[in-house]
């Protein structure tokens, strides 16, 4: 018996021209990637040296960089694990609470950000590059402009989650938006739906699980985000860690980076059971 | 359907909102809990609006249309200056990304499952787990230490955090092969490495190219941060705007950053569409939403 495949070339008469056609440019293309290649490598090489990868800098760095690792060995300073334990309490609730307020503000946008929803065409665009311009600032530089605004602590912290969360959740959920079937929001329309009712009952039901599921994901991410955010004083376990490494506490250090890598992979737990469970439960 | 099956969706649909009304109860009971730890104050968020609002005002500096030149060319006095430092901070995302890629490429067939077993693997999905887990600016900070203030550390940290990431996304794909051409490979007698280079290599390589692409993105936007720890790059002359109060300096530098976060972005998705279009690859070459 033919193999599926053999019988599927001899059943494609143009493959064949094709292939040649391929062939042909494959020529073509492996020298543009030879050129593309070099030209890579050559930027590489030259960054390399530019930064002193390629010199003392980093042989002696090397030293520096184990030593300081021996130092961190054994993890010290058990008895500011309380201080450390609401610290790290305060980067979760951060993270909560930035994603929470993101996913509050992004729902309605959302709806002028998607195509489907949006009454105009240049008001949605106008929207989605909004959306992108939030997300393309890191959360850090947000972090920082937020402290500036109104002072140190985890407000600031919870703020600048909250805003490059909008970005990224406008982006999301309007996505999810355009992607539900338009059976159902159709259907309340035909019984005399308002326009708000098409939404509430045609669409929401449909995107509310992938919302949630987005949020809850975004809540995970945000925390291993919000563990950094205090290096520059928005609150959370990252003020300390930063603080203990700027004064070469190296023991102290590595008790909390331990303590951040076990919350961050608690938190995936988690939220994968939540998501689970809530995707068996829609 | 019977009416006992009726009764049955009833239930079941009783069912369903009575654990929906828990959840929301408990997701409640959460914000509430993370408001009380993090000491939330609304009044503190009204009275800091109006000067959220007078910061962001003075991030750009009065242009008028009557002086276009003159007051562009006063807000950007140092544009020389900053755009030496962003060239200096993309050949910083670039040297990590692909120092990242190259360590954690070979790395990723030692911790596939299906290629690799035993202490190996598990010892190389430790490796890779901790270089990921530690977040990007801790490594900043441990290597400003090591080696000294400027770039080097920070190209350091972010290759070691892209060598977690794109070692576990490689891995992925790595035990999402097709196990056949390995096999002919083993059959015709070739070494593990034979194995690999003919047999996984040529079904993965559209993944790998894609997940760089997508990487680098990643990495000019972690390039414009890990300066603030003084890690090189443009992030250091933005967190010494911003906290020196030159907050006009700190605006322009905010929009060429922004600008060129969205030049990289749209140059390598092009690029990405491109060689996925080529290799017939994934739907848009993006990795599916995972942890990176």
């Amino acid at each position: 018996m033919r193999h599926p495949t053999t019988r599927a070339i001899h059943a494609d008469p143009g493959r064949e021209a094709r292939l040649q056609a391929l062939l042909a440019a494959g020529g073509g293309l492996r020298w543009r990637a030879a050129v593309a290649g070099a030209g890579v490598a050559g930027t590489l090489l030259y960054a390399a040296t530019e930064f002193g990868l390629l010199g003392m800098q980093f042989v002696d760095g090397l030293g520096n960089l184990g030593s300081a690792l021996v130092m961190m060995l054994p993890p010290s300073g058990y008895d500011q694990l309380p201080t450390f334990g609401w610290a790290l309490l305060e980067t979760v609730a951060m993270a909560l609470l930035g994603t929470a307020l993101a996913a509050a503000l992004a729902a309605p946008l959302a709806l002028l950000a998607a195509r489907t929803t949006c009454p105009l065409g240049i008001l949605q665009f106008g929207f989605r590059r909004f959306a992108d311009s939030l997300r393309a600032l890191d959360y850090l530089i947000w972090a920082l402009v937020f402290v500036r605004a109104v002072g140190l602590g985890p407000l600031a912290g919870i703020l600048a989650i909250a805003v490059v969360d909008l970005g990224t959740l406008i982006k999301l959920f309007s996505e999810a938006i355009d992607n539900t079937p338009r059976g159902p929001v159709e259907g309340v329309r035909a019984t005399g739906g308002r326009r708000l009712d098409q939404v509430l009952y045609g669409m929401a039901p449909q995107v509310l699980p992938t919302m949630v599921s987005a949020a809850l994901y975004m809540w995970e991410s945000n925390t291993r985000s919000a563990t950094i955010l205090g290096i520059v004083g928005a609150g959370g376990i990252g003020y300390y860690l930063a603080d203990r490494l700027r004064v070469y506490e190296w023991g102290e250090a590595s008790l909390l980076i331990l303590l951040i890598l076990v919350a961050v992979y608690l938190i995936d737990i988690v939220a994968s059971r939540l998501r689970a469970r809530l995707i068996r439960g829609a | 359907m019977r009416p006992a099956g009726l009764g049955a969706l009833l239930a079941h649909e009783r069912a369903r909102r009575r654990r929906g009304a828990v959840g929301l109860l408990v997701a409640a009971a959460c914000l509430g809990g993370a408001a009380w730890v993090t000491d939330l104050d609304v009044t503190r968020v009204v009275d800091g609006l109006p000067k959220m609002g007078d910061f962001l005002g003075r991030l750009v500096p009065p242009v008028r249309l009557a002086h276009l030149r003159s007051d562009l060319a006063e807000w950007y006095w140092g544009l020389g200056t900053w755009l030496g430092l962003l060239g200096t901070t993309l050949l910083m995302a670039l040297l990590a990304t692909g120092l990242g890629t190259l360590g954690g490429g070979p790395l990723s067939f030692l911790a596939a499952r299906n290629l690799s077993r035993g202490w190996v693997c598990w010892l190389t999905r430790r490796v890779l787990e901790i270089a990921r887990a530690v977040p990007d600016l801790v490594w900043a900070l441990v290597f400003v230490f090591a080696f000294g203030l400027g770039p080097l550390a920070g190209v350091l940290a972010i290759a070691v955090h892209s060598l977690g990431a794109q070692g576990k996304l490689f891995a992925e794909a790595n035990e999402n092969v097709d196990l056949q051409p390995v096999e002919g490979v083993r059959a015709a007698g070739g070494r593990w490495v034979d194995e690999i280079v003919y047999g996984v290599l040529p079904q993965v390589l559209p993944n790998f190219v894609s997940y760089t692409f997508w990487r680098l993105e990643i990495n000019v936007r972690l390039a414009t941060i890990i300066g603030f720890v003084g890690a090189g790059g443009i992030g250091v002359e933005l967190y010494d705007a911003i906290a020196l109060n030159y907050i006009a300096d700190a605006g322009a530098i905010l929009l060429l950053v922004v600008l060129t976060v969205f030049v990289i972005d749209a140059v390598s998705e092009r690029l990405r569409l491109a060689l996925a279009g080529l290799t017939d690859g994934g739907a848009d070459g993006r990795p599916a939403p995972g942890r990176a």
